[in-house]
């Protein structure tokens, strides 16, 4: 339970951090939070060369509207954003998520960033900032580039972002305070979840749908929306739910349990989110 | 019934009250001071140990070269098997003699987790690293996990025994013949499984040592009995008991998980005699999730019969139980859950077999309750199985069948004899308190209407065993010049709250408060004998012996008084008010304080109390439960729990040990069991895999109060520390199936996660269908 060895640098400013990780590459690993990292470095499952902490980065700290979207910095606490009243108000699924983060120590050290960074398909935010078809900023001393959430992951625990890359914000739309649901199944109240829905209505009107677990990266459940937009019930919509779904075995449930909880989950964060 | 002595009630007595635990200021504020927290002197300069463990279950060792090990940084010595020349021992009696268990592997490993090297350094972090480059060449075996696989003998963890059977203690000669079940109207048969769980205590495995000068070794470590444990350590390593001393700092949990000694206690001394100076080892978290002993893992087929009136005739268990790699404590627990197989009731036939079996996992010993837990999981599953069969209600049939109060004391089919008991009353008092009628109108409403949340109502009927096995403990109390007093006793609290408890039984005795009163335990040159604290058998052992050597010191100080008072020594008596002895009856006249008398000559008495056998405390659990027929989530929102273990001391500390139990018999039924996959690798190494709840999953937790003394000593008291994991597993667990019965379910195992709900009523869909 301790570390292999590493080096550890703290740098003040995010130009810093992008010089350092320019420098190291793959070598080096972003800490933030560090409730993701620092278990499996412990675990040595783990050995970075180098870590890069920008936690106390005060330059990736915010959340403020930006015309058509709120724009979250990476850094962004847990906390922060399920205490923020502009979330609440323009995008109120994500402080819904949010909370059920971990626990309070968990929420008071994790950040929104680093949880996307890290992109475990069991996480809760990778699926909610899916069905809010947010947006990833990536920057490295090359310039910024801005992926779409839904262009982002490309497998378990890996996304698109290079090496060089840190990332710097997200951005959601404004969905506003009502039109969302948030079901999430677990063993135990700190657990991961088994399976999880996250549903958001769009500028739009349309329903968006973010799975959890249910395959090696957040999914959206596409044939459910579909099926809503067709003007299919709720019920039958939602029956729909696992289509293209490769969900996960383990401990907690088999493929074809999770398959049958999605359907459940789904039907009831619908029927939330239309109040 | 007879009124023990101790009931007689006191005006001012302090039994019976609700007095806050003196222990607690310091775990509250500065912590407790555990073994891997000492900063003693004579630890000074200290080597840490680091045990490279196998990462396979089964697997011969080709070689193991340690050179690049050696030369790391930190490094100052790496031991390997071939180095280590503490004799491979017997870990358990009557286990199969071949079945030995090396101190370091040196051939073959046996299970995940598997020391085959020690690694020492200066500092612990260069310890993990050097570890790391300890290269061992493995050759895999066949792993076994499962054990009917392990029983058809196929693959042999000890080849030299040509089996993998442990032991033939359990095994009847012979068999009860085809008529055993004939008088029966109907026979229900199922096999039902009592899961691995892993104790978890908070504080995990720890062990430090050093030689003096003089030859003698001193062990500081973790352990439930320090007097047994040295005595095992001393066995191991070929020495005499006297040139041991072992010092236990606080403990931090043991659950049964850490009686007697661990190899490693062995392991650390031999190490440290060898490098020439003291060493400290404490295990990870993931170490002991493997390398502690794990409990229950039994395999149950249980038989019951009966007629349509509800009478039980005829009751049968059979267990295969798990001893994992070397056979521990584990291979002797079936003989309590056989003993205790017919739980509350009197039934006319009962028969039962066990054997056991070693697997390429953990070794397993006790946990809450050893054995007695599968005993009572077994009866209560199979009573509401066969109240299902003939559609009679759970509770009706267990008060049906029950010893009756005019029976005790009452011997069992098991061999057992019941003490004193209650049982139907018991049932009685937890169905009224939890509105037993009330909870089945509702439920009849919820299944009338088809809601996706259905409500499960599970009664259990327990008796167990406390105090079994050990029955002497010793105490010493001695009041001291300045009026304070010191208490040693033989057992060993780590939870339990004896430094309150024994002050108390001391206080009331000698009238001097309990704040000048001082329990010690744990240090075998002071206390040298004792039997430490397991089997809740402290108060009925250990507080007896206290409240008897308190009661013999006040006789002495009679004695000596008389002298001093020139009275009679009928005529004199201890004034608890002032803790000084006084003529009776003769308010104003010359007496003298025990602190007085101490100042003259010792005032000091050693007692050892025999209880000659055990006591059987009882109760009934009701569980109410809420399960999602769509998810199979399973949640429990209401537990009623009466426990019954005679008259109660200290009202604090009792519900602390019913609160603590109740949650791990819930953790059982609910959440929890360790894993293996069928290679042999864990799966529940974490506490984010292994399901220990938080309060977040548990209710809060009614109990009902009933107190029926026991016969078997002076004051009545029986044990509670295991007796809320055990009433409430089975309510529990039946009250989840009960929720879903009307669907067609008849029986889930735990632990009883959502899946596992889901998949049973689909699959009992599928069967009606």
């Amino acid at each position: 339970m301790i570390p292999v060895g590493f080096d550890y640098q703290r740098p003040e400013s995010l130009d810093a951090a992008l010089a350092l990780l320019a420098e190291h590459g793959e070598d080096a690993t972003v800490l933030a939070g560090g409730h993701s990292l620092l278990p499996v470095m412990k675990l040595r499952l783990a050995a970075p060369e180098i870590v890069i902490d920008i936690g106390r980065l005060a330059e990736l700290n915010y959340i403020r509207v930006d015309g058509d979207e709120v724009a979250i910095g990476a850094g962004t606490r847990y906390r922060d954003i399920v205490i923020s009243d502009v979330l609440a108000k323009e995008c109120a699924l994500l402080p819904a998520v949010t909370r059920t983060v971990g626990d309070p120590q968990v929420r008071h050290r994790g950040t929104l960033g680093g949880a996307l960074a890290h992109g475990d398909p069991a996480g809760d935010l990778p699926a909610a900032i899916l069905a809010l078809e947010g947006t990833i900023v990536l920057r490295s001393p090359r310039g910024e580039r801005k992926v779409p959430i839904t262009e982002f992951y490309t497998g378990v625990f890996s996304s698109v972002k290079e090496p060089d890359e840190l990332l710097v914000e997200i951005r959601v739309p404004r969905t506003g305070a009502t039109g969302w649901a948030y079901e999430k199944f677990t063993r135990r109240s700190n657990d991961w979840a088994i399976v999880a829905v996250a549903v958001v209505t769009a500028p739009d009107g349309a329903r968006r749908i973010g799975l959890v677990n249910m395959g090696s990266t957040p999914l959206r459940a596409k044939a459910t929306e579909a099926a809503l937009a067709e003007g299919k019930s709720i019920e039958e919509a939602a029956a729909l739910a696992a289509e293209g779904t490769e969900p996960p075995a383990d401990n907690a449930g088999t493929p074809e349990y999770r398959r049958h909880l999605v359907t459940v989950l789904t039907r009831r964060a619908l029927q939330t989110a239309a109040g | 019934m007879r009124l023990p002595t101790g009931l007689v009630s006191r005006p001012m007595s302090i039994l019976g009250t609700r007095v806050v635990r003196t222990e607690d200021p310091v775990f509250l504020t500065r912590g407790a001071t555990y073994t891997d927290d000492l900063t003693d002197e004579r630890l000074t300069g200290a080597l840490h140990v680091t045990l490279v463990r196998s990462p396979l279950a089964h697997a011969t060792i080709n070689s193991i070269d340690v050179e690049e090990a050696r030369n790391a940084p930190g490094v100052v010595a790496v031991f390997t098997g071939a180095d280590c020349d503490i004799a491979p021992a017997l870990l358990f009696p009557a286990a199969n003699k071949k079945m030995l268990r090396p101190f370091l592997a040196t051939d073959r490993v046996r299970y995940v987790g598997e020391a085959v090297a020690a690694v020492l350094t200066e500092e612990a972090y260069q310890g993990e690293d050097a570890a790391d480059l300890v290269d061992v060449d493995y050759e895999p075996l066949d792993a076994v996990v499962d054990m009917k696989e392990a029983l058809k003998d196929e693959v042999l963890l000890f080849p030299e025994a040509g089996t993998n059977s442990v032991t033939a203690m359990h095994l009847n000669k012979e068999e009860p013949g085809d008529d055993f079940f004939a008088d029966c109207e109907v026979v229900v048969s199922r096999e039902i499984v009592n899961q691995r769980v892993a104790a978890a205590p908070l504080e995990t495995r720890a062990a430090s040592a050093y030689w003096g000068e003089d030859g003698r070794c001193t062990i500081f470590c973790s352990t439930q009995n320090a007097q047994s444990a040295r005595d095992e350590v001393a066995g191991w390593l070929g020495m005499d008991a006297k040139d041991l001393r072992l010092i236990l700092p606080d403990v931090g949990g043991g659950f049964g998980a850490k009686i007697g000694a661990d190899p490693e206690f062995a392991l650390v001394a031999w190490l440290s005699k060898k490098v020439g100076r003291p060493v400290r080892w404490n295990e990870s978290r993931s170490e002991n999730m493997t390398g502690m002993v794990q409990g229950r893992a039994q395999l149950q087929t249980i038989t019951i019969g009966g007629d349509r009136d509800g009478t039980v005739k005829a009751y049968r268990l059979d267990v295969v139980a798990d001893a994992g790699a070397y056979p521990r404590l584990g291979v002797a627990l079936p003989m309590f859950t056989r003993m205790m197989a017919p739980g509350t009731y009197d039934i006319p036939k009962v028969w039962s077999t066990a054997q056991v079996v070693a697997t390429t996992t953990t070794s397993t010993a006790a946990y809450r309750g050893a054995g007695r837990p599968e005993a009572t999981q077994a009866i209560e599953r199979a009573m509401d199985l066969f109240a299902d069969e003939i559609g009679m209600d759970p509770a009706e049939l267990r008060k049906k069948n029950v010893v009756k109060p005019e029976q005790f004391p009452f011997t069992t089919k098991g061999g057992a004899e019941y003490d004193t008991g209650e049982y139907a009353k018991a049932i009685d008092l937890a169905c009224e308190a939890a509105n037993y009628e009330g909870l089945r109108a509702e439920q009849a409403r919820r299944r009338e209407r088809g809601d996706a949340l259905q409500l499960g109502i599970g009664v259990s009927s327990y008796v167990e065993i406390t105090g079994g096995g050990a029955f002497v403990e010793n105490a010493t109390v001695q009041v001291h010049a300045d009026g304070t007093v010191t208490v040693l006793t033989g057992t060993s609290p780590h939870g339990q709250g004896h430094a309150t408890a024994w002050a108390m039984l001391a206080s009331e005795e000698l009238g001097i408060p309990v704040e000048k009163i001082t329990v010690k335990h744990g240090d075998t040159d002071l206390i040298p004998t004792g039997a430490g604290t397991m089997g809740s058998r402290s108060l009925q052992t250990g507080g007896v012996a206290v409240h008897n050597a308190a009661v013999e010191l006040v006789e002495l100080a009679k004695q000596r008084a008389a002298d001093v008072l020139e009275a009679s020594i009928d005529d004199l008596e201890l004034d608890k008010a002032t803790g000084s002895i006084v003529v009776k009856g003769a308010p104003g006249a010359k007496s003298v304080s025990l602190a007085d008398l101490a100042g003259t000559e010792e005032l000091k008495v050693f007692h050892e109390w025999d209880a000659k056998k055990p006591s059987f405390p009882f109760g009934a659990h009701v569980a109410v439960v809420e399960v999602d027929v769509e998810s199979g989530k399973a949640t429990v929102e209401r537990i009623w729990a009466l426990d019954d273990a005679g008259p109660i001391l200290n009202p604090l500390i009792f519900d602390g040990q019913r609160h603590g139990g109740i949650a791990q018999g819930i953790a059982q039924a609910m959440l929890e069991e360790v894993v293996f996959d069928p290679e042999g690798q864990p799966l529940t190494a974490t506490f984010a895999d292994y399901g220990i709840p938080s309060a977040a999953e548990l209710p809060s937790f009614d109990l009902v109060t009933m107190e029926t003394p026991t016969t078997i000593n002076s004051m009545g008291y029986k044990g509670v520390g295991e007796a809320g994991t055990i009433g409430s597993c089975p309510a529990v667990q039946n009250a989840v199936i009960d929720a879903v019965s009307h669907l067609g379910v008849r029986h889930i195992d735990m632990p009883l996660t959502p899946v596992r709900v889901w998949t049973a009523i689909k699959e009992a869909q599928e069967a009606t269908r």
